[in-house]
């Protein structure tokens, strides 16, 4: 049988997500694509994604643990700033590569026809990588500082998958409206700076107030991190659960009006482009 | 009975071009400013200004319909401009079309550009399966079919270098070779076959029509109307957007040709021409070299081409151009004055007359479409006008033999062919004919009489 498509003005595409599955290897592809890409030519390779996160957590260590000397809450600070710094790079190059991804391929976008969703959404798969990369050297640091897995460790996989969604969700909105805007090329960078300080990446949540806890966790990355540090660090942090219900409520808006308002002008996406 | 596979009604395609800003796309800040503006102007009630000067509506593709069934063949023609391009890219889900709607019955594959996706860091096995998923293959099916594409693009030894070492011969052939093995049910060509050198592009063609032959339904754009003929059952032929003509490949390919049928004499259709104003293009007339309609100027003679205008502001310093099109679509010679080192008289206000002399013609038979300008300093255009001019080079028995029509290509040449022996190859040369153990045939032309 035969599959019939008709287009039409204004018409959503029924069959949108059947044709996502259909096109499934094209994620793959184009991830691989700028994988393998991008440290060709290059000396040390893949060393250059491990760089930027040991030197952050150095530079934090000394500015937050030492100089500012802020509580750590017993784990010790290099792991509590690298457990945060995992899921922040995850999201700051997932939505800096996913906000660009659109306007780098602006050719296949206008010669060709396939899932406009694929572009972003490959270019999170490649953030994921280097998030497993940088893993191993989560768990090179905690033998070395003799922190022990707990089976909160577990946790690990679905908190993964929400940072995944703050940095698809808001990639889809930047992406989408960098088409149109191209303004929201200097946003991304001034937004990641900005939240690499608002959020408790270099110290932990525990020093803000009881009082601006809810109102803090309105950053959906406080509760990704925090997640974060929660199943890595074991006894040595808690979770102030409201405030991650709250992170993730968000997260789940900002997917799903991202995905949406993704879909609604990706149909324009070649005429502006 | 074959059923309908691809259902066009109505379809157009409308675009809104903003006059202001110099970039296609649009500045957060001109939103924000214009909004501003207008709610203001909502507050105060006044009414909005030239707001028609800075939006245009422009149908590239309007009402549209046809219906293809499994193994048809359609040739989309018209000039450039014409909503070829459009209309390939509403039927590949590019763009969406703003009205009407179209009906696809099975897997769409379309190739507007060769190479889409191509990665240059990548080596040409890598490509191939990235172009090949792109384009909506399956890995398995790349697999299977990857020694096929290869021998097809001929870059076996360069398999495992970066496609950007490659040139662009092989990067067009291998490019072409991962299209050419889609087995999607209808097949969308943009012009592709107009890529790599005259031996590609006949494979291409061949490849076309194996294609073809499977069944599958075919729609191409092409402004080679030899190409369109070999492969098209049907064509329709677009005129600004809109749908002039319809029917066999070869019968609308011949009406589009008499389209540009010669006419001696004529005058230029005014929304033809673009250019700051400053000349107006009012008639012309095409004669042979002895300025005579008749009889037709033939290969090696002279054609003349008398272009009256009329010149608003003096120009100090004119120049003129043309260029000849082939009965096929193919772009035979294209000068100006500047190009040729010389210089025009000043043209002050008033009529003048353009007279250009084509010397010894190398065109063979076949109504030739010119594009013609005067422009000035720095390549300024003040009119320019394309395919409004035509001539006809008549037929002649060129070669002394039989009487040489379009049949024998767009451009004389003389020709020599030689047979001998292997290992002992003579130069075939003008002034030695036969004068080795082979046979030489000399073709040549007779002198140009007139």
């Amino acid at each position: 049988m035969k599959r019939e498509i008709v287009l039409e003005a204004g018409r959503g595409y029924r069959r949108y997500w059947r044709d996502m599955w259909d096109y499934r290897e094209l994620f793959a592809f184009l991830a691989w694509r700028d994988i393998s890409v991008r440290y060709r030519q290059t000396v040390i390779g893949v060393a250059w994604s491990l760089i930027q996160p040991l030197l952050t957590m150095i530079v934090f260590t000394i500015v937050f643990g030492r100089l500012a000397n802020l509580p750590s809450g017993g784990a010790p600070y290099p792991i509590l700033v690298f457990a945060a710094l995992l899921p922040w790079q995850f999201f700051s190059n997932g939505l800096t590569a996913c906000s660009n991804s659109l306007i780098q391929n602006a050719n296949m976008i206008s010669k060709i026809y396939f899932p406009r969703i694929a572009l972003p959404a490959s270019s999170i798969i490649v953030s994921f990588v280097d998030l497993l990369l940088a893993f191993v050297v989560l768990l090179v640091m905690m033998v070395i500082y003799q922190v022990w897995p707990t089976w909160r460790f577990v946790a690990l996989v679905p908190l993964t998958v929400l940072a995944g969604a703050v940095a698809l969700g808001s990639g889809l909105w930047f992406a989408a409206l960098n088409v149109r805007y191209r303004d929201f090329r200097y946003l991304v960078p001034f937004v990641l700076q900005f939240g690499l300080f608002v959020s408790p990446v270099g110290f932990s949540s525990s020093i803000v107030p009881a009082d601006f806890k809810l109102l803090y966790s309105l950053n959906p990355m406080v509760g990704v991190i925090d997640g974060f540090r929660w199943a890595i660090l074991g006894q040595d942090a808690d979770l102030y659960l409201p405030g991650f219900i709250l992170s993730v409520i968000l997260v789940t808006v900002i997917l799903v009006t991202g995905v949406r308002y993704f879909r609604a002008t990706e149909r324009s996406f070649a005429d502006v482009i | 009975m074959s059923d309908i596979v691809v259902k066009a009604e109505g379809v157009g395609k409308k675009y809104v071009i903003r006059h202001r800003g110099a970039y296609g796309y649009v500045a957060l800040r001109d939103v924000l400013a214009n909004s501003a503006g207008n709610a203001l102007r909502r507050v105060t009630r006044r009414k909005r200004i030239g707001e028609d000067l800075s939006r245009e509506e422009i149908w590239a593709v309007k009402d549209v319909s046809f219906e293809l069934r499994d193994g048809d063949r359609l040739g989309l023609i018209g000039r450039n401009g014409a909503g070829k391009s459009t209309l390939l890219k509403i039927l590949s889900r590019i763009t969406e079309p703003s009205a009407g709607r179209v009906t696809l019955h099975g897997n769409v594959a379309s190739l507007l550009e060769v190479g889409t996706g191509f990665h240059p860091e990548l080596t040409g096995r890598e490509n191939v399966y990235l172009n090949g998923t792109i384009l909506g293959m399956r890995r398995a099916e790349i697999s299977r079919k990857f020694d096929e594409i290869v021998a097809f693009a001929e870059v076996e030894k360069f398999l495992d270098t970066p496609v950007k070492r490659y040139s662009s011969g092989m990067y067009v052939r291998l490019a072409f070779a991962v299209a050419a093995h889609l087995e999607q049910d209808i097949l969308l060509v943009d012009e592709v076959l107009a890529v790599g050198d005259a031996a590609f592009q006949k494979k291409c063609l061949t490849k076309m029509g194996a294609v073809a032959r499977e069944g599958r339904t075919i729609v191409l754009v092409s402004h080679n109307l030899a190409a369109i003929e070999q492969l098209c059952t049907t064509a329709i032929w677009l005129d600004r957007g809109r749908m002039v003509d319809q029917g066999t490949a070869n019968e609308v390919v011949e009406r589009y040709n008499a389209s540009f049928a010669p006419e001696a004499t004529g005058s230029f259709e005014t929304a033809n021409v673009t250019g700051d104003g400053n000349v107006e293009l009012l008639s012309y007339t095409v004669t042979n070299g002895d300025g005579n309609l008749l009889p037709l100027p033939v290969t090696g003679q002279d054609v003349l081409i008398n272009v009256t205008v009329r010149v608003r502001e003096a120009i100090q310093r004119p120049a003129s151009g043309l260029s000849v099109w082939s009965p096929g679509g193919a772009l035979l010679t294209s000068l100006n004055t500047d190009h040729l080192g010389q210089e025009l008289e000043p043209m002050s206000a008033g009529e003048h007359t353009v007279t250009i002399r084509l010397s010894n013609i190398p065109y063979l038979p076949g109504p030739h479409r010119v594009d013609f300008w005067v422009s000035g300093p720095g390549g300024h255009l003040y009119a320019h006008v394309e395919d409004a001019i035509t001539f006809e080079v008549g037929e002649s028995a060129l070669y002394g033999t039989t009487q040489v029509d379009r049949g024998f290509g767009c451009v004389f040449t003389k020709v020599q062919v030689s047979t001998s022996p292997a290992g002992m190859a003579p130069i075939p040369a003008e002034h030695r004919p036969g004068d080795s153990n082979g046979t030489a045939v000399e073709l040549s032309q007779p002198a140009a009489h007139g």
